[in-house]
C-alpha cells in the first residue's frame, strides 16, 4: 500500500537551511520506517542520507525524530504512525546532511566520565566473583547501544550543550555501580560537577525516548543519590 | 569544500597520508580486541571502521561465548574441541580447533576482568547454558557451557573492548570505507580509505594490517545480518590476489524471524525452546533423537525445510514455529528479554502465549580469507604467509568452523583470534620496519571511485542488489543442485554487466551515501561469484553444503579446503588438505 512520509532534507552543498520534501512510498504495513525510507532512497532519490545497519535496533545507528518523538527508525513499524510520517534529524546536533548529525560532541561526552571498568588489582586466576544482587545493581544502564535518542530528546541539552547529557550519565552509572569497579569516587566527582547529574531536571524525555526502555531519569537519580549519601 | 558537477571527478584529490605501525581495519569484536592487545603492547595502533565501533554486527550476538568453565557441570575443552569438530563435518583444522577451546577459558576470564558483566550463578561465578551442538562427553547430551549476559552476550563484549580501547587511548579513525590493501612484492604496507564525511581518500601506511571487517551475509534476501555487512575486505583481498578458503559453506540459522530475517538466539532451544511444524510436531525428534532440537544449525535448518518441502509447513506455507511458551514468563523476560522484544516489535505477538514464525535465515559465512592460528593471512594452497597481512574473524577462515560454525564459536574466534592477531602484530611490528609505500597507491581507488561517479547508465543500486540477493537465497541457499548454481553464476555475470550501467545519483563529497552503497554492492557480486563458484565444484555435501544432486560426504574426494581466486573476471579454484588431529572420521549424527 502507500505510505506517505514527510522528510527533512538539507544538502551542506547548496542549501542554507533545512526544508521538507514529501514522498509516497510502496510499503506493507508490517515493514519498518527504515525500509520506507530506504525505498525513498532507492527508488527515489539516491542522495537522501540516513546512517543505519543492524535493521532490529540493536547498533544504534538510526536514531531519529519519527512524528516528533525520538526513536530508531529500523524499531518504528508503519502501522504504528500517523501519515504522512515526518522524519527529522535528531535536535540538537548540528545536521551534516539529511537524517545525519554530527556525533562527535555525542562521543566526547560519553568518553568524558571514564566510561570503562577501573580495577588495578591483580586479577585472580578465574572471574571476579559477582553475587546476582550486585550484578542486577547495574543490569538497565549496560543496555545503552549509545544511538542518542536520550540526549537529542533533552531540553536541557538543547538550552545547554555543554550539558554532559543522559547518556553519558547512564554510562557514568553502569560503572559507579559495578562492584568490581574502583573509581567510584573519581567519576562521581567527574558526573558531580554542576555540568553533569545535577543539571537534569528530571523530565523524563529520555526515559521515553530510550529504545532499550532503560529507565534513564530513575538511574541519574540513583547517582544524585549516592552524590549525597555515598 | 565545493559542489555541482565538476565534484563527479575525484582524481585531483591529493590523499592524506598517515603512518600508524599497525592499522585495525573493523571495530568489531575481532578488530577491537586486536586493538587492545597491541595497545597493552605499547604499538601505535588506530582502528578504521566504517560505523562507529559501537555499530558494529559483534553486538547482535545474542546467545554466549562457548567455553569450558565447567561453572555449573562437569565440562572441559576437549569435549568442546569434539564438539566443534564435529559439527563443522570434520572440515575444520583440528590443530586450531584444539588451540581456540583451550584459550576460549582463559579468554573469558580476561573479558571479564576487563568488565564484561556475564551473568551470575548464586555463587557468583560466571553462569553457563545450554546451546546447540555442545554436548558432554563426546555427544552424550546437552551441556551447559555457552558464557552469557542476558540475551545481548554479543553487545557487552562489544562495549566492553570498546570502552577498554578507549581506556588505553586507541586511535579511532570512525566512519572510514576502506577500499584496498597495499600489496605490493608479498609485503602488506597499508590500506587506502575513503572517508565518508567529506569523501576525501587517506592512505594509512602501515607496517602490519588487521581485515576484522566482519561477514557478507547481504549477499542473501534473508539474513540476519546487518545493512553493513557487504564483505568488504573480503573482496578487497580478493581482489589483491588472496584467494578466499571454503566460501561455499554459509550457514543458514533456523530460527530466523519469518519474512524479516532477524536472528531468534539459539539461546532459545538453550533455554528449552522447542520447533514444531504446521501439525505441531516436534519434528526434530525423527532427525536428531539425541539432542533433538540442540542438533547444530545446519541440521535443523534442512530439517525445516524438508518439513515444508513434505507440506509440513505452518498453514502450507514456508514456516514453521519456535515454541517458548512452555518456559514461563520469567524466563523468557529474564534470559530471553532481547528476543522477547523483537518479537513483539516486529511480530506484534508475545513469545509467552503465542507461537513464533520462523524460517532460516543467512547467518554466517565460514569461509573468508585464509589465516593460520596467529592470524597471519596465508596466500596460497602452500600456506605462505603474506607479510605484514592479518586476518581475524568473520572476514577470516583459520579454519575453524569447518563446513558448518557450532552456536557461540563465533564469539569464541573473534575473541581468541581477534587478541591472538593483536599479539602477533605487535611481535611484527618490533622486528620489521615500515616496507616504502609504492607511488601511486591510491590510484586504483581513484579509478574506481571516477568509474562508479561518471557512469551513465539507468541501473540502481537497490533494484540490482535485491535481484542478487534474490537469486543467492533462491539458487544457492539450503539446498543446491548443480541446475541452480549454474542458475546463480549465469545471473550473477547479468549482475556484473548490470553494475557497470549503476547510477550513482548522489554527486556530492559529503556523507555520500549513495556511492557507498555501489562499493558494497560491487563487493557483494564478486563474494557472490567466488561462493557459487566453489559450490558448484564441491560435489558432495557437508556442513551447511548441501547438494541434493550429491547428497553424501565424501571424504575421499572431498576432505579439503577450497581456495578460490578471481583474477581477469575468472574464478580459479585449487584446494589444500584439512589438518586432522585426535577426532577420525565419523559419522555425523546427533
Amino acid at each position: 500500500m502507500k505510505v506517505a512520509l514527510r522528510i527533512q532534507r538539507f544538502n551542506p552543498d547548496t542549501d542554507k537551511s533545512p526544508h521538507f520534501e514529501d514522498y509516497t512510498v510502496e510499503s506493507e504495513l508490517t515493514d519498518r520506517i527504515l525500509d520506507a525510507i530506504l525505498q525513498v532512497k532507492g527508488l527515489t532519490d539516491g542522495t537522501l542520507t540516513l546512517r543505519k545497519s543492524c535493521a532490529h535496533g540493536v547498533c544504534g545507528s538510526d536514531g531519529m525524530r519519527i512524528n516528533g518523538r525520538n526513536a530508531l527508525a529500523c524499531r518504528e513499524l508503519i502501522m504504528n504512525h500517523k501519515q504522512p510520517i515526518v522524519i527529522e534529524p535528531m535536535k540538537g546536533f548540528s545536521i551534516i546532511k539529511d537524517l545525519v548529525v554530527d556525533m562527535e560532541p555525542f562521543f566526547n561526552k560519553y568518553k568524558s566520565v571514564k566510561p570503562y571498568l577501573i580495577n588495578d588489582e591483580a586479577a585472580p586466576a578465574k572471574e571476579r566473583p559477582q553475587s546476582e544482587k550486585d550484578r542486577m545493581k547495574f543490569e538497565d544502564t549496560t543496555k545503552c547501544i549509545l544511538c542518542a535518542c536520550c540526549t537529542t530528546s533533552c531540553p536541557t541539552y538543547w538550552a545547554d550543550s555543554d550539558f554532559v547529557g543522559p547518556a553519558a550519565l547512564v554510562a557514568a552509572h553502569r560503572f559507579i555501580f559495578d562492584s568490581r569497579d574502583r573509581a567510584g569516587e573519581e567519576r562521581l566527582d567527574i558526573v558531580g560537577e554542576k555540568e553533569g547529574a545535577w543539571k537534569c531536571r528530571t523530565i523524563f524525555n529520555c526515559t521515553d525516548a530510550c529504545p532499550r526502555g532503560i529507565q534513564v531519569t530513575q538511574a541519574i537519580g540513583e547517582i544524585k543519590r549516592k552524590e549525597i549519601f555515598g | 569544500m565545493g559542489s555541482g558537477p565538476n565534484m563527479g571527478s575525484g582524481t585531483d584529490l591529493t590523499p592524506k597520508v598517515h603512518r600508524f605501525e599497525a592499522i585495525v581495519v573493523g571495530g568489531g569484536g575481532a578488530g577491537l580486541y586486536a586493538a587492545l592487545a597491541l595497545s597493552k603492547e605499547k604499538v601505535q595502533t588506530a582502528v578504521l571502521s566504517k560505523l562507529y565501533p559501537s555499530r558494529s554486527h559483534t553486538g547482535a550476538a545474542q546467545g554466549g561465548i562457548g567455553a569450558a568453565l565447567a561453572n555449573v557441570e562437569d565440562d572441559n575443552p576437549e569435549w568442546h574441541m569434539y564438539d566443534t569438530v564435529k559439527g563443522s563435518d570434520f572440515l575444520a583444522d583440528q590443530d586450531a580447533v584444539e588451540l581456540m577451546c583451550n584459550e576460549a577459558v582463559e579468554t573469558v576470564y580476561e573479558l571479564e576482568h576487563l568488565g564484561l558483566p556475564f551473568n551470575r550463578t548464586a555463587d557468583g561465578k560466571i553462569d553457563q547454558r545450554k546451546f546447540g551442538g555442545h554436548t558432554k562427553d563426546h555427544g552424550k547430551g546437552p551441556v551447559k557451557r555457552a558464557c552469557f549476559s542476558a540475551d545481548r552476550t554479543g553487545h557487552m563484549i562489544l562495549q566492553t573492548l570498546y570502552q577498554q580501547c578507549i581506556k588505553n587511548e586507541v586511535d579511532f579513525f570512525d566512519e572510514f570505507h576502506v577500499m584496498d590493501l597495499i600489496l605490493k612484492d608479498g609485503v602488506c604496507r597499508g590500506v587506502v580509505a575513503y572517508e565518508i564525511n567529506n569523501g576525501s581518500l587517506h592512505i594509512f601506511h602501515a607496517k602490519a594490517v588487521l581485515f576484522a571487517t566482519g561477514g557478507s551475509g547481504r549477499m542473501f534476501k534473508i539474513t540476519s545480518n546487518a545493512h553493513a555487512l557487504t564483505g568488504d575486505g573480503m573482496a578487497v583481498a580478493l581482489r589483491r590476489g588472496v584467494p578466499l578458503e571454503d566460501m561455499e559453506f554459509f550457514q543458514f540459522h533456523p530460527t530466523g524471524i519469518y519474512k524479516m530475517g532477524i536472528l531468534l538466539s539459539e539461546a532459545c532451544r538453550g533455554e528449552g525452546g522447542i520447533i514444531r511444524n504446521g501439525k505441531g510436531e516436534r519434528f526434530m525428534e525423527r532427525y536428531a533423537p539425541t539432542i533433538k532440537d540442540l542438533a547444530p544449525r545446519d541440521i535443523v535448518s534442512r530439517c525445516i525445510h524438508q518439513e515444508v518441502l513434505e507440506g509440513r509447513g505452518v498453514n502450507g506455507k514456508d514456516y514453521v514455529h519456535l515454541d517458548l511458551t512452555h518456559l514461563g514468563a520469567e524466563v523468557i523476560e529474564k534470559k530471553l528479554p532481547d528476543i522477547s522484544d523483537f518479537v513483539r516489535t516486529y511480530m506484534g505477538i508475545d513469545p509467552v502465549k503465542d507461537l513464533i514464525p520462523i524460517q532460516p535465515t543467512a547467518h554466517y559465512a565460514m569461509g573468508g580469507i585464509p589465516a593460520n592460528k596467529d592470524s597471519e593471512v596465508v596466500g596460497d594452497e602452500n600456506n605462505t604467509v603474506v607479510k605484514g597481512f592479518y586476518a581475524a574473524g568473520e572476514c577470516a577462515c583459520v579454519s575453524v568452523h569447518g563446513a558448518n560454525r557450532l552456536g557461540t564459536n563465533s564469539l569464541v574466534d573473534i575473541l581468541v583470534f581477534g587478541r591472538r592477531a593483536g599479539l602477533s602484530m605487535a611481535k611484527y611490528c618490533r622486528s620489521n620496519d615500515f616496507a616504502a609505500l609504492p607511488a601511486n597507491a591510491d590510484e586504483e581507488v581513484k579509478a574506481q571511485i571516477d568509474r562508479l561517479r561518471s557512469n551513465s547508465g539507468e541501473e540502481r543500486t537497490l533494484t540490482l542488489r535485491s535481484d542478487l540477493q534474490a537469486s543467492m537465497t533462491d539458487n544457492c541457499g539450503v539446498y543446491r543442485t548443480e541446475g541452480t548454481l549454474k542458475k546463480a553464476l549465469s545471473d550473477i555475470a547479468v549482475f556484473k554487466s548490470r553494475f557497470s550501467k549503476l547510477h550513482v545519483s548522489d554527486r556530492s563529497q559529503v556523507f555520500n551515501t549513495d556511492l557507498l552503497d555501489a562499493m558494497e554492492l560491487c563487493n557483494l557480486i564478486d563474494l557472490a561469484r567466488v561462493t557459487v563458484e566453489a559450490a558448484l565444484a564441491r560435489q558432495e555435501s557437508r556442513g551447511a553444503h548441501y547438494r541434493e544432486d550429491f547428497q553424501k560426504r565424501d571424504d575421499a574426494k572431498w576432505l579439503k579446503h577450497s581456495l578460490a581466486s578471481l583474477s581477469n573476471g575468472k574464478v580459479d579454484l585449487k584446494y589444500k588438505p584439512v589438518v586432522m588431529g585426535k577426532f577420525p572420521l565419523q559419522e555425523r549424527k546427533y
